[in-house]
């Protein structure tokens, strides 16, 4: 099956200022591969400056990535001709990000945001759009009357449904959801990834699902792919992602969340923290914080490799060793 | 048994509004005990910063009152206690780490300043006797080349080392109660766990109660040995933490572990409580939980429900629940 995203090697490097009259760069993301297919959900997990928003925005064509390429839909969006196919595409491509707040205009009545892609297209008239506006909100289960109300009138989680019938409009392929719950309580949380699994059902969507919290991924995502310091470390089915994690880095994420459990006997902290980007450790990334680390993690990079079907890793550890 | 360190009894705080008064917090009683360690969860609004912030009194003046209730300490009330008392218990008997660590530290002093600002007020340190002291704490919170590191300025620093600054601050007096307020809310995962194992090792070491606030049923399980539950301003159940997670009794408790997703077992849709999280000043006649509750009934709707024991030390404000029991 064609894949309806295709990520290659892709590179992004911020210009940080110069040190010694060399112009310093912030290399945020190296050499990142993934495919995501029609009707499907990759969540993209890892710690604050992982690059996993980075990655969202460059999907959504936000941001222009350095080296690498993009194809959706089977257009490339990098390299030449990328305004044209990003002009194709970008109808079908939406995104939804963390803090609803911030992703409506305060003066703006609900139904006006709401219908603002669709405005912007200009392929409805004022009766259809009135009529999708209603449909959306019937959708994302807002009451009928939303339309004429304003942000503020709603909770948090209500406003990220306004923020999703938004996305919706022009029925979208493809939705980068980077955060979509994480400002939200625990009750509204389950209310809004319940409802995006619902969306995805009934109208076919594939999901980049970007978030931090592990669990949240797990009950959205088929597959995962784990971020550490700007490059993939692990990426699996998340059936075996979460029972088998073959990343060490993977491996401390999941012991390092807190469990509903208090009998729990905990594992081993992992310590340091996340490395600079201005100046990332050579070699496996992972390297200064690994239990495991040996003599070549400190000088030779892992690459990402298939250690079996549908699973790939990168770990000097799993080198020579059976397929798990 | 020995006195609690902190009785809290009826504690209700209003909060001036557009609209009057409105109750953040009504009617929250519970006790800690010397090096208890009680854990308070619930979403936003449920009260739990507020309740909070009434043991040090430090919500804001004018726009906020005490309507009824005390918090005992030391043979004292803490909601009446003169201004001058409350200053000499802040920092050293009762201390406070808040989930931010930027806005908390002074971004234009150093580490060092930080902490000794505490040492010097509140045990009359001179300067270099306060920096050596800053120096074994930064030493005991665990940050390596703490000498070096004392001169540092808060930007320098990343966000799980100026929390671990922030802890040394708290401690910098050895109070006996240690109020974190979601302290690690803002950390990423791995950072969190370093940091709750550093509070649990501190805990020990010195000796203090602790008193944890977070949204994190996980972080609960795994630091308290008490929690409380609130809701909508309310205490809704309070539990030794193995019976909590292992029989929750109240149905809004239930319903937040139900709706929190697993890290082991099957996937499954989750549990969504309906509804939504009432404002403060909303009216809700009877059990605030109640129109959200799958359980509720007739009398859910008009008599508020009390705090009553189903067991030992599990209370409940749950009608239906604590019927058996005596609870009507």
């Amino acid at each position: 099956m064609e894949a309806l995203v295709q990520v290659r090697d892709l590179d992004m490097a911020f210009p940080a200022g110069s040190a010694r009259g060399q112009p310093v760069l912030l290399h945020v993301l190296h050499k990142l591969s993934f495919d995501i297919g029609p009707g499907e959900t990759l969540g993209l997990v890892g710690e604050s400056g992982s690059g996993k928003s980075t990655t969202g925005r460059i999907l959504v064509g936000l941001t222009e990535p350095t080296g690498g390429s993009v194809k959706l839909f089977g257009r490339s969006i990098t390299g030449p001709g990328r305004r044209a196919s990003l002009a194709a595409v970008r109808a079908r491509l939406q995104f939804v990000f963390q803090d609803p707040h911030a992703a409506l205009d305060p003066r703006l009545r609900v139904g006006h945001s709401i219908a603002e892609p669709i405005d912007i297209a200009g392929t409805h008239s004022r009766r259809e759009r009135n009529d999708r506006v209603r449909e959306l909100l019937e959708l994302v289960g807002l009451p009928r009357d939303s339309a004429d109300r304003f942000p503020h009138e709603f909770s948090g989680g209500q406003r990220q449904r306004i923020v999703i019938a938004r996305a919706l409009a022009l029925a979208p392929d493809f939705v980068v959801c980077d955060e979509p719950v994480s400002a939200l309580d625990v009750s509204m949380q389950a209310q809004i990834i319940n409802l995006l699994m619902d969306l995805q059902q009934r109208m076919g969507l594939s999901y980049l699902f970007i978030a931090h919290d592990l669990a949240v991924v797990r009950a959205v995502a088929q597959r995962v792919a784990v971020m550490y310091a700007g490059t993939i470390v692990e990426s699996a089915r998340r059936e075996a992602l979460y029972a088998q994690p073959q990343h060490p880095y993977t491996r401390a994420l999941l012991d390092a969340v807190p469990r509903p459990d208090p009998g729990r006997a905990r594992p081993p902290v992992v310590g340091g923290e996340v490395p600079s980007l201005l100046a990332p450790p050579a070699g496996c990334r992972f390297h200064t914080r690994c239990p495991h680390v040996m003599a070549r993690c400190r000088s030779e990079v892992p690459l990402l490799r298939e250690t079996a079907p549908g699973r790939q890793t990168a770990c000097h550890l799993l080198d020579g060793a059976p397929p798990a | 048994m020995a006195a609690p360190l902190v009785s809290l009894d009826d504690v209700t705080v209003q909060f001036r509004t557009d609209r009057g008064w409105t109750t953040a917090v009504d009617g929250i009683s519970f006790d800690i005990a010397e090096r208890d360690c009680v854990g308070v969860v619930g979403e936003s609004g449920s009260g739990k910063s507020v309740t909070a912030l009434s043991l040090l009194r430090l919500h804001a003046r004018g726009t906020s009152r005490f309507p009824r209730g005390q918090v005992r300490f030391g043979g004292q009330d803490l909601l009446t206690a003169p201004e001058r008392d409350l200053r000499r218990i802040r920092g050293r008997d009762i201390a406070m780490v808040f989930q931010d660590p930027m806005s908390s530290l002074n971004p234009v002093l150093t580490v060092c300043d930080q902490i000794s600002e505490t040492l010097r007020l509140h045990q009359g340190l001179d300067r270099a006797t306060a920096r050596r002291r800053a120096i074994e704490l930064l030493d005991l919170v665990r940050i390596p080349d703490a000498a070096r590191r004392v001169d540092d300025y808060p930007h320098r620093l990343s966000g799980g080392m100026r929390q671990r600054v922030m802890i040394a601050i708290a401690i910098a007096c050895r109070p006996r109660l240690l109020i974190a307020d979601e302290p690690t809310t803002a950390l990423d995962v791995t950072i969190q766990a370093q940091i709750l194992e550093l509070l649990r090792e501190l805990r020990t070491e010195l000796g203090m109660a602790v008193m944890l606030i977070s949204h994190d049923l996980g972080v609960i399980a795994e630091f308290a040995d008490r929690v409380i539950v609130m809701y909508a301003g309310r205490v809704v159940e309070d539990a030794p933490v193995d019976a909590l997670f292992r029989s929750p009794r109240h149905p809004y408790t239930e319903g937040l572990m139900a709706s929190m997703p697993a890290l082991e077992g099957g996937i499954t849709r989750l549990y969504a409580i309906p509804g939504r999280i009432p404002d403060p000043d909303e009216a809700i006649a009877g059990c605030r939980f109640g129109p959200r509750c799958r359980h509720a009934e007739a009398i859910c709707r008009v008599a508020v429900p009390e705090l009553l024991a189903i067991e030992g030390r599990h209370r409940v404000r749950c009608a239906p629940r604590t019927r058996a029991t005596g609870g009507l």
